[in-house]
């Protein structure tokens, strides 16, 4: 089934304004590594993130995460750019991640004003197999959803799926969303608190291929109209648990590492500790992804069930 | 065969399974919690197999440890520790473990420990020993060995005088450890609960013959014995600047020769192996081991002799 298709594709392109400032966030989780060590590595030198039209700041998400090399201190810093930390009194609240989110937004928004950053990646790590995901709010980020376009057809790395992260009716309280714009990269499967080289490497070339393309627009260059596949969360599946709250089943090995493939109604999901099948109830096929990320055993997800959707996109140049 | 050849070994009666000596290494304690509701799995006549989460606190949290690694402070000096004052969780705990299942190196103490970990390195389902010179654990591990073929086995020999550290397990007369990867952090994978679940039970089969008569005649096993640890390169401030070869991650048991990539620079350069001789890199790249500034540990292969054995 296809959803959101907008209506025919319009002859003139959208005109955007051009970047001029431009952040990377890594550490947002401190222990998703590839980030870290990225943003890390180009504080010391960040002669790779150079470009002519615009300039590029790394920084560290949540060092103190990072230092302690664990998800978040005291509550999830990628959950916590709502009006309601950022406009509560810092001294009113002990918790690090709000204070660390106001100081974030005062150096790269504030959110939702004219000052804001204009783009912000932030570079996450699954435990899940889901490839080099490619994060973005929503189908009506215009400038990230070309960015991705941009991505799938240049970058080396293959297998660079869309998904959307703005929960349905929710406002985005990412970290990214401090910025105009944004993207986040979740790659996986990478173990919390390890750095593997291959998922280094696409990280790195993903990055590289998406200043590219902030370069060639704000140099002007016209891209036109496309028509692309995403993937759209619809809702979250939480793992069987015995009455106590205990999990009482496990990923099923049929899923296991299926992230994206489609699900049918009646196919096995979990496995119980005596080995019988859970099977799916829902009367729909499904593309799951984020199937046994780590952190989200806290957050009672397993597993979330997506939508793949078509969605057109009209042609976008600088605006002058 | 040579009657002299078969060792009498005292029955082993009181055996215990721990799970959770770090409480992110989910598969034992799942099995735990598991076998705690129901035993059925893991009872055997002739032998009282006790499941036991070793770390609860941790497993709360889902962290290694609360205050420090509970796997490294079964010495004599934390164990004879007196708690007065600030004395981190994980040596409170330890003496609890000690009194419930030893005392360590005493008459009194359980027979065997199966102790489970779960590492993110691609280690597969290895068993770890902590002395050469154990008949008994020598001969679990050859009859796990063949029960698991053509699945491979390995067998990590912990023995080494500055690197042997105090386990969990090491209360008991036979303390082996279970350590099956690669399992990220936190995460339970079926297909690896499934590996160590086999592993117990080949390892309570065994114990269950061997008390009930059966004669083991002597064997061989391979073994791989640890040599080094071998820390990440870093800078000034203890950064590491360089990760893991794409070529060796993920071969853990595979022979790692003079000259073959190590590491790998954020800049791109290529760090070798330095070594003089082939080793068999393991714990390659697992995430607990980075702030014990080791990136893997090398291992040499050796070839170990078990007598005979039968219970006395």
């Amino acid at each position: 089934m296809e959803q959101g298709l907008k209506p025919p594709v319009m002859s003139h392109p959208q005109y955007l304004p051009s970047l001029r400032r431009v952040a990377v966030c890594g550490g947002t989780h401190g222990n998703e590594m590839s980030g870290v060590y990225l943003v890390k590595h180009w504080l010391q030198d960040p002669s790779e993130l150079q470009r002519s039209t615009f300039q590029v700041t790394p920084f560290v998400g949540n060092p103190r995460a990072v230092e302690q090399c664990v998800r978040y201190i005291g509550r999830d810093l990628n959950r916590t750019f709502a009006p309601a930390f950022l406009n509560t009194k810092a001294s009113d609240s002990d918790l690090y991640e709000i204070q660390r989110a106001q100081e974030i937004n005062q150096i790269f928004g504030p959110k939702g004003s004219s000052q804001a950053y204009d783009f912000m990646f932030d570079l996450h790590n699954t435990t899940a197999n889901m490839g080099s995901c490619l994060l973005v709010n929503s189908e009506s980020n215009l400038l990230s959803m070309h960015m991705c376009n941009y991505i799938q057809k240049h970058c080396t790395v293959r297998h660079c799926p869309i998904l959307f992260c703005q929960p349905p009716g929710e406002e985005a309280n990412f970290t990214m969303s401090v910025a105009k714009n944004g993207l986040a990269l979740e790659l996986g499967p990478q173990p919390q608190g390890v750095a593997r080289a291959d998922q280094l490497a696409k990280m790195r070339s993903i990055m590289a291929c998406a200043l590219d393309f902030i370069e060639l627009f704000n140099k002007g260059t016209l891209f036109p109209a496309f028509e692309i596949e995403a993937y759209k969360v619809v809702r979250r599946t939480d793992f069987p648990r015995y009455p106590n709250g205990e999990i009482s089943a496990v990923i099923h090995p049929n899923l296991q590492d299926k992230d994206f493939q489609p699900l049918k109604p009646g196919d096995p999901v979990f496995q119980t500790f005596d080995g019988e099948d859970i099977l799916d109830d829902s009367d729909d096929t499904f593309f799951p992804v984020f199937i046994n990320e780590a952190a989200y055993y806290e957050k009672k997800t397993a597993f979330c069930k997506t939508k793949k959707g078509t969605f057109a996109q009209p042609a976008i140049q600088k605006g002058f | 065969m040579n009657s002299c050849q078969v060792l009498r070994d005292a029955p082993v009666r009181k055996v215990a399974l721990f799970g959770g000596t770090h409480g992110n290494e989910l598969s034992g304690v799942f099995l735990v919690k598991h076998w705690q509701e129901d035993g059925a799995e893991i009872q055997r006549p002739g032998l009282e197999a006790r499941p036991f989460l070793a770390n609860p606190r941790a497993v709360e949290k889902c962290c290694r440890y609360v205050d420090c690694d509970l796997n490294r402070v079964f010495d004599s000096e934390n164990l004879g520790k007196e708690l007065t004052g600030h004395v981190p969780y994980e040596v409170r705990r330890a003496q609890e473990i000690n009194s419930l299942f030893g005392p360590k190196g005493q008459p009194e103490a359980y027979d065997l420990i199966l102790d489970l970990h779960n590492t993110t390195a691609n280690m597969g389902g290895t068993l770890i020993l902590e002395t050469s010179r154990d008949c008994f654990t020598l001969q679990m591990c050859h009859y796990i060995q063949d029960a698991l073929w053509p699945d491979s086995c390995p067998v990590f020999l912990l023995e080494h005088p500055s690197l042997k550290y105090a386990t969990t397990r090491s209360v008991a007369k036979h303390p082996v450890g279970i350590e099956v990867g690669p399992q990220p952090q936190g995460v339970l994978r079926a297909d690896i609960l499934g590996k160590m679940r086999k592993i117990v039970q080949h390892g309570l089969d065994f114990v269950q013959k061997f008390n009930a008569g059966q004669e083991f005649p002597p064997c061989t096993i391979e073994i791989y014995k640890i040599m080094e640890k071998v820390d990440y390169p870093r800078d000034k401030k203890n950064e590491i600047t360089a990760v893991i070869h794409p070529n060796l991650q993920d071969r853990d048991w595979q022979p790692l020769n003079p000259g073959d990539p190590m590491f790998l620079t954020l800049e791109g350069k290529t760090i070798p192996y330095e070594g003089e001789t082939t080793v068999y890199p393991t714990f390659v790249n697992e995430a607990a081991y980075y702030e014990k500034q080791q990136a893997f540990v090398t291992t040499v292969k050796e070839k170990l002799s078990a007598k005979g054995l039968k219970v006395s």
